[in-house]
């Protein structure tokens, strides 16, 4: 039976039925559309939010997390209220007011190799929002092999990246990138920054591109890779080939999910370098031991909060400023969350350190368990 | 004479924060491959960065000739011209 929209639906799409383009039967096509969105973060928000009020009928969410007060910089689809709230329940609240004729799935579990294939099975095509290498290859991968197309968005900093990957006639993610980065290269938005409005803009391309390709109309991205620089107020695309050889799209010896946690080697703390907590060390300062405590982060971070009495050296300073530290006496190193410093001390134990120590969770557990007055971030 | 490389934010600051570099070419025997050594000899922090330890291009970091992405129309030993563009595009993850 022919999808029909209700007298009030023709109201509130009344701007988008005067569009030749999209029409009656261009609403009705949106309203049998089902977009599956992985990640309802930055880049989540904005599409989720423009897809809602476009009247795609369905709207999957795909998120484990729960709103943290750092995310609404740039998260539009939370409010304040909304902090300590599982994403997908706080996301499904504010759509459903947006629009109730849209149906909001809210699928609260990470992205596996486990669930994607028959998560994706249920939708048209999948909105990529993810933050991470990991995902972001399982999302193609399980694309390529459910043969729904892959809505692509990425950001860092001032710069972003959108195409449409995985669709019959174009290529897919890994023909434009083979293979990720190794762990530790590319810092995170939660390391690195990222400027809040840049997932808007890249993330309403992502909705521009679904809802082209959920009607039928336009050119999209297709082979095109648009690249966004934010400071310069820069929009260009540039072409991006299939390749044959891609073993995803190309020669199809991905015939099955793997592991991509291990094969992106996600979990990029060194093995079995020697911690302490942050409560053990307070302690120790308490009592009045001097320590030798160094905060390998960036310089920016360290003016946003530091622990007072520690010594500024970044991570990529300290392969010349090592020697300046006393490998005689016990050395504290910590970062934001434990990574940074993990892979400092083994660094420092290569040297000769071998009291050298680095403090479980980073600053943002020294908040938790010693001053909560620190700022986190 | 010359060809301009554009960087990304992730890679400014090893350039000192320069986001487009004039690379000056001979206009003959210049390659992409030369171009991105002159790069990183000016700014050696950069070389890790672009390329692996025998210099050949890494997987996760796509370079584009104006509007090819140089893989497919012959890598480092793709011929550059005066004007050129030379864009460098690496993966990024943020969401």
């Amino acid at each position: 039976m022919a999808t029909t929209l209700a007298p009030n639906e023709l109201s509130r799409y009344s701007r988008h039925l005067l569009l030749p383009e999209v029409g009656k039967a261009g609403q009705a096509k949106l309203k049998e559309g089902r977009v599956l969105v992985v990640g309802a973060g930055g880049l989540g928000s904005p599409a989720l939010l423009y897809l809602a009020a476009a009247g795609v009928g369905t709207l999957g969410i795909v998120d484990f997390d729960a709103v943290d007060v750092t995310n609404l910089q740039r998260q539009v689809l939370y409010g304040t209220s909304d902090v300590g709230k599982d994403k997908t329940r706080a996301a499904e609240a504010h759509l459903n007011d947006l629009n109730p004729h849209v149906r909001i799935v809210r699928h609260a579990e990470r992205l596996s190799s486990a669930n994607a294939l028959t998560l994706f099975a249920a939708y048209d095509l999948v909105v990529d929002g993810t933050d991470n290498f990991a995902t972001r290859y399982l999302v193609n991968d399980a694309c390529v092999l459910t043969g729904k197309p892959n809505v692509y968005g990425s950001i860092f900093r001032f710069d972003g990246q959108a195409s449409v990957f995985c669709t019959d006639e174009g290529p897919c993610y890994r023909c434009l990138y083979p293979e990720p980065p190794p762990p530790g290269l590319v810092p995170s938005c939660a390391e690195g920054g990222v400027l809040g409005v840049l997932p808007g803009l890249i993330g309403v391309v992502q909705a521009t591109e679904a809802i082209k390709l959920l009607l039928g109309v336009g050119d999209t991205l297709i082979g095109r890779l648009l690249l966004v620089n934010a400071l310069a107020a820069s929009f260009r695309s540039v072409t991006v080939r299939r390749n044959p050889s891609c073993p995803a799209c190309g020669t199809h010896e991905i015939s099955e999910l793997r592991d991509y946690d291990a094969w992106c080697g996600t979990v990029a703390v060194p093995d079995g370098v020697p911690e302490i907590t942050p409560r053990e060390l307070a302690a120790r300062a308490d009592r009045g031991e001097p320590l030798q405590l160094i905060d390998v982060r960036e310089p920016h971070e360290w003016e946003l909060v530091h622990v007072v009495g520690a010594r500024l050296i970044p991570l990529a300073t300290l392969d010349a400023e090592w020697h300046t530290l006393d490998a005689t006496r016990e050395v504290f190193v910590y970062c934001k969350g434990g990574v940074r410093s993990a892979r400092a001390v083994a660094d420092l134990r290569k040297r000769g350190f071998d009291r050298a120590y680095s403090v479980t969770g980073g600053i943002l557990r020294w908040r938790e368990e010693v001053d909560d007055a620190l700022i986190a971030y | 004479m010359a060809v301009s490389i554009y960087l990304p934010a992730i890679l400014a600051p090893l350039a000192d924060d320069e986001r487009v570099i004039e690379i000056a070419v001979l206009g003959f025997q210049d390659t992409v491959g030369s171009a991105v050594r002159s790069l990183t000899e000016r700014y050696p922090g950069l070389a890790p960065r672009l390329v692996d330890e025998r210099g050949d291009q890494y997987p996760f970091v796509a370079i584009y000739l104006n509007d090819e992405d140089i893989r497919f129309v012959g890598g480092f030993d793709t011929a550059v011209r005066d004007g050129d563009e030379l864009s460098i595009v690496p993966a990024v993850a943020g969401g």
